[in-house]
């Protein structure tokens, strides 16, 4: 049976690899930057705008950037590093072994970097990807309207051809920080006739484009993350729209599951300290150290039983994709599952915390940090597609059931 | 290491597939259970194992073995789970040869594991003395006498314990139940005087026995490891079998889960396909989910074994752990699905059902494994 044996080869010419990385980081990461993020101060989004919340936010993001590490597998023609997927999880797993922070954090590397190169044309990748991997500009996106949320395709933002330009006019809801933005990518309907998936086009603008307002939505949080965003009589050349005109919705589909990804990877991530350790904090231990409300100890071990295997199932999802064995649809699974997770962790998070967590401002709860980031991911299961929309995706693409 | 399974080990799982669904189809373990086969399993077909290799995949080749490792183990695991193929390989081939490999000394590997390989010595690891999987409760007593020990005591859920031609057996040389200090690993004939092995038929009708230990006499060359300080390799050999286990409760909650979804795309009611019903629809997808983070996380702990077996315990209790969660969800939702049918004996669901439901206790079921992860994590 000696035909099953795999070679050792490969894996030993990562070592060299391994080994300058971790080198580099060690030397390169302050300290300071491999703790984890606790507010958002703690998050550089780069952007015109953009300010540095610290000296040792700003030598990171500025070393990681020189490397072309804010998107290690982009090209290096587009301001990325390069790696191989292998060399790409090396130097996760490094960054994970030491905590180290992600140097820039952006709807642009995140969702419509990927978008751009699959479906840019040569142009637009060396015009807009560099300011992304640079920080340079800071993007939002334009999908969800008033009437078009579960149905997003039902969206009805117009852009009307004049000449060399759209003229687009509409509204848009829920656009993340779209009032920090630089630019916008953004669905927009430019053949009304046509079936409602066909006449939809993906372009991209400047926010501070004649016609652009923002006005932030006032969430159950206290924050305004998100905007209404309107557009009256907004001028666009038409060179930049991605794709095909009217072929928009494979543009947007194919960055569906970039963002949905990117969700569900809020249910892996740990808040710093294991939620049993925080939760000792708050409501003591036995004598033999364990959790002094057995209830509680049971839902946060049976927690992080379930969170230890998504990531590992987050993990396999991105070397499926690198093997090319994903399906297409599997970022809906993930999802799913990793923004349900997330919301029991924050359910868990309140109940270890009793009357504390409960505080919405003083500076003991540091205005109240953990009930507002408590609120905020009851969204995590609407924002990008809602649960129910995922399972019907699951159940529809991936296991093929039939009906509508 | 990416995790996704090479090549080599896609063409093992293609290999051990073919092999598996053409000879030991479900129909096959219901062909034992209902002419009561006094073996359990096909002597016929572990010959064939043995002789494609199987058998001795994890013994080295230097005793005559493939030399594989606990992933590729799991491959062929998960493949036993589709078809729920009652084998020797889960008792001999993992966690017999794996104790004997990790804690025999030079005589004891090669008087066993090319036996192992060829497939002519069937062992088995006798753990479990009361209702709970419990290791350090272990209280079968190991009392110096002579130039050896004699032991006695119980053990029950011992797999393939009535047909084993070696008993490798848990026992305490020191110390009280509860402690880790003081167990000892002994290698038993079954066949000694004072051992009396009665078979259990089980829900699962896969093989199991209760063995009686009184007085029995080994002499001090069937000690496996290290007198006292047994515990350590307990610990990795249970790991092992839980890992594996794993694997074979992924293959089978996926074989539940695909019929499962076969049957909502060709059974009507009302008129439709019962599987454009939204409600069905979103249980389904759920499972899928489920089924997917659970085989990531099983990948995921035969890989850390592959690693390193003393390393790997946290990432085995989580694999379990889920494994037990997730096929107990499979097998309830293939039969609610099945409706009346999966109620039927003539249906197989049913024997999913009840195999994962023994797989659940084999080695520590879900609650066992959450607790040692939250210990590990110091709450």
């Amino acid at each position: 049976m000696t035909d099953f044996k795999t070679s050792e080869s490969e894996t030993a010419d990562l070592e060299s690899f391994r080994n300058e990385t971790r080198a580099w980081l060690e030397a390169n990461c302050p300290p300071e930057m491999r703790r984890p993020a606790t507010s958002d101060a703690d998050v550089f989004w780069g952007g015109r705008n953009a300010k540095f919340s610290s000296e040792p936010q700003r030598i990171w993001f500025e070393r990681m950037r020189d490397k072309g590490w804010t998107v290690p597998d982009w090209p290096r023609e587009y301001g990325g590093g390069g790696l191989s997927a292998a060399e790409h999880k090396v130097l996760r797993a490094e960054m994970a072994r030491i905590g180290a922070r992600p140097p820039l954090s952006s709807f642009g590397i995140w969702m419509l970097g990927p978008a751009l190169l699959k479906y840019g044309n040569e142009a637009q990748k060396k015009e807009h990807l560099p300011k992304i991997a640079a920080g340079e500009i800071r993007w939002c996106q334009g999908y969800s309207e008033p009437n078009a949320g579960s149905d997003l395709a039902s969206l009805q933002t117009r852009a009307e051809s004049d000449g060399d330009d759209f003229v687009i006019t509409g509204s848009k809801i829920w656009t993340s920080y779209a009032n920090y933005a630089d630019w916008i990518f953004c669905l927009v309907r430019t053949d009304p006739a046509a079936k409602k998936h066909d006449g939809i086009s993906f372009i991209l603008f400047d926010m501070t484009s004649k016609g652009v307002t923002t006005k932030p939505i006032l969430l159950i949080s206290g924050y305004s993350p998100f905007c209404e965003t309107f557009f009256d009589g907004v001028r666009v050349p038409k060179s930049h729209v991605v794709g095909t005109v009217n072929r928009g919705w494979d543009v947007a589909k194919y960055l569906l599951q970039h963002e949905r990804a990117m969700i569900s990877g809020m249910g892996e991530r740990g808040v710093g300290r294991p939620l049993g350790q925080i939760a000792a904090d708050s409501v003591g231990t036995d004598a033999q150290g364990r959790l002094d409300d057995s209830m509680l100890r049971g839902k946060i071990a049976s927690f992080d039983v379930d969170e230890a295997a998504l990531a590992a199932c987050a993990e396999r999802a991105v070397d499926l994709a690198k093997a090319g064995q994903a399906h297409p649809a599997f970022s809906s699974a993930m999802k799913y599952y990793g923004t349900e997770l997330n919301k029991r962790r924050y359910e868990i998070l309140m109940s270890a915390g009793g009357v504390d967590a409960l505080e919405w401002e003083s500076e003991r709860s540091k205005q109240g940090a953990r009930p507002r980031a408590w609120l905020r991911t009851k969204a995590n299961s609407i924002e990008g597609g809602t649960t129910e929309v995922m399972l019907g995706i699951v159940a529809k693409r991936i296991l093929d059931l039939p009906g509508a | 290491m990416a995790l996704v399974l090479t090549e080599e080990q896609s063409m093992l799982r293609d290999s051990a597939r073919g092999l598996i669904s053409d000879k030991a189809p479900v129909s096959h373990l219901r062909h034992l259970r209902d002419s009561k086969d006094p073996t359990g399993f096909s002597k016929e077909f572990w010959h064939s194992f043995a002789e494609m290799g199987f058998a001795g995949l994890l013994v080295p080749e230097e005793f005559g073995g493939s030399g594989l490792g606990y992933v590729e183990a799991g491959v062929v695991m998960e493949e036993i789970g589709r078809t729920l193929m009652p084998s020797p390989f889960l008792a001999t081939s993992v966690v017999a040869a794996s104790a004997l490999n990790r804690g025999g000394n030079a005589a004891q590997k090669s008087e066993y594991l090319p036996k192992i390989a060829s497939g002519s010595l069937l062992a088995t690891l006798a753990i479990d003395e009361g209702p709970k999987h419990r290791p350090l409760q272990t209280s079968l007593q190991a009392v110096r006498a002579g130039n050896g020990f004699k032991l006695s005591g119980a053990k029950a859920l011992v797999v393939d314990g009535h047909v084993a031609d070696l008993l490798i057996m848990a026992a305490r040389t020191a110390g009280s139940a509860g402690e880790r200090e003081g167990l000892t690993l002994f290698l038993v004939n079954p066949k000694a005087k004072g051992v009396v092995i009665e078979r259990t038929i089980m829900v699962d009708s896969h093989n199991a026995a209760r063995i009686e230990l009184t007085n029995v006499e080994v002499n001090a060359d069937s000690v496996l490891g290290e007198i006292d300080q047994g515990a350590a390799l307990l610990d990795g050999v249970l790991d092992i079998g839980r890992g594996a286990v794993a694997a074979e409760m992924v293959g089978l909650s996926e074989e539940v889960f695909n019929r499962t979804v076969e049957y909502l795309k060709n059974r009507k009611q009302f008129g439709k396909l019962i599987g454009e019903f939204q409600a069905l629809q979103h249980r389904a997808a759920e499972l899928y989910v489920d089924i997917e983070i659970t085989r990531a996380a099983t990948m995921k702990a035969l890989q850390a074994l592959d690693g390193d077996v003393a390393k790997a315990a946290s990432a085995v209790a989580v694999a379990k752990a889920r494994a037990g969660t997730t096929a107990t969800r499979a097998v309830q939702e293939g039969v609610q699905m099945h409706g009346g049918m999966g109620m039927t004996d003539q249906f197989d669901i049913g024997f999913f059902m009840k195999r994962a439901r023994v797989c659940e206790e084999l080695f520590g079921d879900a609650n066992y494994h959450t607790e040692q992860l939250a210990r590990a994590r110091g709450y």
